[in-house]
This record gives structure tokens, C-alpha cells and sequence, in this order.
């Protein structure tokens, strides 16, 4: 983890609470005035408040580091000229996820499942918690009333499918979470190479708390379904704490990648920028190696993050970032042979 | 099948990578044994580029260096690059490696590749899977002319003639690795030198300008061979 995370940004907290100030005005607003607010999800709610504070937080430290900012700078600019790249991209790195596919057909299925599983359990509890979708009992009580943002959109029977398969959405998700942790579980014990670079709190602790928010969801239905309610006010409770952990590991550890993956559609944006501009020529073999914006922009993070490798020489200034990395490591050799007489 | 334990043995005590490129072959053992690593299986991350192949069959083996500060680290955008505690740099996180290119780029030993399906930088993490639990790296153990050694500071010293160096000058900066390079024991440090390889009428610097090589017919051995009296 980043030590830098944790020293105080003035900056960064400005923008965690006004995540948290917008999340509250969403609420307020998106729930008719609180009418359609449901106080018994109250501890839900003021969990990602905080929550929005700290994904705010994070997001701003994060994009303070310059090879960050860079992107972030250049890829909103790009974002205008590439709209449809801006789409397709974000489809195939966020929602298909393909490439996990290139690296494993196994983590791709554990990935999806995970990430959709969550995906899916966080659209209905976030706009439950918030109040922006609420159930009215219609005229007959067999007669469910779905508003959303204090609206009316439909009217169904609790003994229809539609209405079986919203209630059991949640359930649904963690079913998918669940194939997706043991997919995961098993990956992290058997995989030699795996288990070398794994940590504790990088890599099994995220696998732990979702495992801890799943089951304690599907216990309340447990309980209502199959035990008259019996435990379930404290469930309830336990089911918080889960939660409350989840969510603010999800800024500090590696769920946070989440957020971090936004970075990829920028940089098919910044790619597709580059192939279409100039190329760099090495200046040692004259071939092209990248593209002209990205050298000349890796200088100017090079220079913010304080290294210099430029060389002064008599035939003009040379910038280590003109040369290929090819002509590097044979320069590296080259010159070790030289110095030792070989 | 569930893998074997890890052994207790302590990583690296008193272990070091020391490289002499100046050693090396090219018999692509190294390239061969790298691919077996458990955390990049079946995918060498050790470079092993010829110098200049028109003029000579010297070869360039390359592994990270495993920087005190690395260059790749601090340009990653997604903070997917992170040293562990005994100064390894490890390859890229998979879950924030968004494969930009940064750390490709921007790396002064031209070592992290890139796997552009896979949206992921690999490189050499000095086979964390065995240094971690105390063995040696898979291309140390392989290399026939001990191009890559992993051992101990007094066994390389009663073995070469050079002495191990960790810091190269890279114009106006300085760069310290974990991984050691022979040198002549007089320097103070690996000054990388640009100005004699900067190509002069379009002909390759590398072939022009690369003195001695015992395994190449360059310019100044067919000098050489003129002034001989026969």
C-alpha cells in the first residue's frame, strides 16, 4: 500500500467530503424527501456516506500522482475526440472484462462471478439503502407498488416470477459471489506462483470479508425464510459490521482497483492518440519505438517524480527516454564489456 | 492437488545476484530455465538480445536489476508496481496493471514487458517463488559461464577478478540496485556512457563503436590483423 495514502491531503479530503456532500444530496432528493427512505437501512446509509468519503479520499490521492494525473488530464481531453472508443472500451475492459480471459479462462469465470455478483448485490442494496427504489403495498396487498425516485414504474403480484426474482436478487448475487470465492479460494491455495507474491491483506483478507458480507446476507434469509425470523435483529447487525468492513477496505486495499481499472479505457484513448501522432525514433538505432506524446509526456512525469536522465553530451543534450529500451539494455552491456576490457 | 508448504528456509541471508554480460554465451539455458518460473510460467522474462548480430555473436543477457527506486514504480499510474521487503520488484499486480507502457518506457535497464492481450506488464521478479523460501534464481542455477551467479560477496570475490557494483550513472542520475554488475574494482559506480553510440552517417554505433569484444570481428581486431608482419 501506499504510505502516502495515509498522510493527511487537505486537498483529497476537500474532495472526500464533497463525494459524501453529493451521495447525501442523492439521497435526500432521490428518495422524495426522505418519505421513501427506509430508517431501519439507516446504518447501510451513513456506512456509505463514509464510504463515499473515503472512495472521494482515495480517488484524489490517487489522482495527485503525477503518471496518474497525466492520464487522467490526457484522457478527458481524448475522451471528446474518441467518443465511440470511449464506449466499446469501457464494454470490453469493465463489463466483459476479456482480458482477464487472455490470462486465464479459469479467472475470467471466477473474475465475472465476482465482479458481477458484486455488481449486481450493490445495485439493489445501494438504491434500497437510499431510498431512490421503495415497495407500496397497491390496494389488494397481494399487489407490490416499485417506485423509483419517488414514481410509480410498476405494479406487480408477489406471486409473480418478476416480483420472486427481485426479492431473491440478492440472493442470486451471492450465489454467483459465492462460485466465485471458492474459484478463488482454490486458486490461492494450489497456485504455486500465486501463493509466492500473495499477502495477507492484499489478497485473502478482500476474499474474507466478501465471504463474511455473502453468508451473513443469505443468513437473514435463512431466517426469515425457514426460522420464523429467529436471530435476525441480530443478523442484522453482524450483517453491518460486514458491510461497514467491506466498504472501507474498498479504498485502501485492492478492491480498490475497481476505480483504478477507469484508468485502462483512458489509456486505449491515449494509445489510439499516439498511433495516429508522431513516432519516436530511437536516437541510438533510428527505429520507432513509441509514440512522440507519450516519450515527451514521460519526461515531464519523470521530471515531477525528480529523476533526470538526461545526458549532456558534445554532440547536444541526450534524454535516456529517446532511447529504445532495446538500445538500453545493449548500452548496459556494451559498456560494462568497455569498462572491464572486454 | 494442493501445492507443498513453503520451506523455512530464510530468503536470500547472505545470497546476491551478481551479473557479468560480458561472460555470456548465448546458449539460452537462462531463457529456457526462466520460462519454468512458477509466478510467469511458460513466458521468459530474461532478455537475451545480440549486441550487434551483423558484426558479432556477443550476446546481451538482461534481468531486472531490482532498483532501491524504481523508475517503473513511480510512473505506474495504477500503483500496480510494489517492492517487497527484502528490495525485490515485484511484476505488476495483476488486478491494476492497466499496461500502459509506463514502466516499459520508462525503465533505464529496458527490462518490464509488456502483454498487450493480457493488459498486464511481466517482468523478472529475481523467481520470487524460489528466492522467497531461500533457493536461487532458476537462470543462476543454469548459466554454464556464470554470465548470472547467485551466491555469496566472498564467493564471487575468490571467483573473479572484477568486483560486484550496484549504482550506475545514467547521465545526471544516479540509479542503486539490489542486483550487483562486475566491474573494474576501481570505479566508483557503472557510468553508462550515450555519446560514443549515437550513430554517426548512418552506420550502427554498436558496430562501429564496440571495442575488444573477443567474439566479434570488429574494427579494432581487423586493425589488429593488418599491423601483424606478415
Amino acid at each position: 500500500m501506499n504510505s502516502k495514502i495515509f498522510q493527511f491531503n487537505y486537498f483529497a479530503f476537500l474532495i472526500g467530503l464533497t463525494f459524501a456532500a453529493i451521495l447525501l444530496v442523492f439521497i435526500y432528493f432521490g428518495s422524495n424527501s426522505l418519505r421513501d427512505f427506509d430508517p431501519a437501512l439507516r446504518g447501510f446509509a451513513i456506512t456509505s456516506v463514509l464510504g463515499a468519503f473515503a472512495v472521494g479520499y482515495r480517488l484524489s490521492v490517487w489522482l495527485q500522482r503525477p503518471p496518474s494525473r497525466m492520464y487522467f488530464n490526457r484522457g478527458m481531453k481524448l475522451a471528446w475526440r474518441y467518443p465511440t472508443l470511449l464506449f466499446k472500451s469501457s464494454g470490453k475492459k469493465m463489463a466483459a472484462q476479456t482480458f482477464i480471459k487472455e490470462r486465464s479462462l479459469y479467472r475470467w469465470i471466477m473474475h465475472l462471478c465476482l465482479s458481477g455478483g458484486c455488481t449486481l448485490a450493490f445495485a439493489v442494496t445501494f438504491p434500497l439503502v437510499f431510498g431512490w427504489i421503495h415497495f407500496d403495498v397497491g390496494a389488494l396487498d397481494t399487489i407490490y407498488k416499485v417506485k423509483v425516485f419517488g414514481v410509480v414504474v410498476r405494479e406487480l403480484s408477489v406471486h409473480s416470477l418478476e416480483a420472486k426474482l427481485m426479492f431473491n436478487m440478492l440472493n442470486i448475487a451471492a450465489v454467483l459471489v459465492l462460485i466465485g470465492l471458492v474459484l478463488a479460494g482454490w486458486r490461492r491455495l494450489t497456485n504455486p506462483g500465486v501463493r509466492a507474491v500473495q499477502t495477507f491483506v492484499e489478497d485473502i483478507l478482500p476474499l474474507l470479508i466478501i465471504f463474511a458480507v455473502t453468508t451473513t446476507g443469505l443468513m437473514l434469509t435463512v431466517s426469515y425464510s425457514y426460522m420464523q425470523g429467529r436471530g435476525h435483529s441480530f443478523l442484522v447487525w453482524v450483517h453491518l459490521m460486514t458491510v461497514i468492513a467491506l466498504i472501507f477496505y474498498i479504498p485502501f486495499g485492492k478492491l480498490f482497483h475497481m476505480f483504478q481499472r477507469l484508468c485502462s479505457v483512458l489509456v486505449s484513448l491515449y494509445q489510439k492518440a499516439g498511433k495516429e501522432g508522431e513516432q519516436a525514433d530511437c536516437v541510438i538505432c533510428s527505429k520507432p519505438f513509441a509514440s512522440q506524446m507519450h516519450v515527451d509526456d514521460l519526461k515531464t512525469v519523470l521530471d515531477q517524480l525528480g529523476f533526470d536522465y538526461r545526458f549532456a553530451t558534445s554532440k547536444g543534450e541526450v534524454h535516456y527516454q529517446d532511447i529504445c529500451p532495446s538500445c538500453r539494455r545493449r548500452l548496459l552491456v556494451v559498456n560494462q564489456g568497455k569498462m572491464i576490457g572486454r | 492437488m494442493v501445492a507443498p508448504v513453503k520451506e523455512s528456509k530464510p530468503a536470500f541471508e547472505d545470497l546476491e545476484f551478481f551479473i557479468d554480460p560480458s561472460r555470456c554465451i548465448g546458449c539460452q539455458a537462462c531463457v529456457q530455465a526462466c520460462g519454468e518460473c512458477d509466478t510467469h510460467r511458460g513466458t521468459p522474462m530474461i532478455h537475451l538480445d545480440y549486441v550487434d548480430r551483423p558484426t558479432g555473436v556477443q550476446t546481451a543477457p538482461v534481468v531486472c536489476m531490482h532498483c532501491e527506486d524504481p523508475t517503473c514504480a513511480k510512473v505506474c499510474p495504477a500503483d500496480a508496481i510494489k517492492k517487497e521487503e527484502h528490495g525485490v520488484v515485484l511484476s505488476a499486480a495483476h488486478p491494476r496493471c492497466v499496461s500502459c507502457s509506463n514502466c516499459t518506457l520508462a525503465c533505464p535497464f529496458g527490462v518490464p514487458k509488456q502483454q498487450i492481450e493480457m493488459q498486464l506488464m511481466i517482468k523478472c521478479d529475481m523467481c520470487y517463488d524460489r528466492t522467497s523460501v531461500g533457493k536461487k534464481p532458476m537462470c543462476a542455477t543454469v548459466c554454464p559461464s556464470e554470465a548470472l551467479y547467485f551466491g555469496s560477496r566472498e564467493e564471487i570475490s575468490s571467483k573473479r577478478k572484477e568486483s560486484p557494483k550496484n549504482e550506475f550513472q545514467f547521465g545526471a542520475q544516479t540509479v542503486r540496485t539490489k542486483v550487483n554488475m562486475m566491474a573494474s574494482a576501481e570505479a566508483e559506480n557503472i557510468p553508462i556512457d550515450v555519446a560514443d553510440f549515437l550513430p554517426e552517417n548512418d552506420i550502427s554505433a554498436f558496430a562501429q563503436k564496440r571495442n575488444g569484444a573477443p567474439d566479434v570481428a570488429n574494427n579494432a581486431v581487423w586493425e589488429d590483423l593488418e599491423r601483424l608482419p606478415i
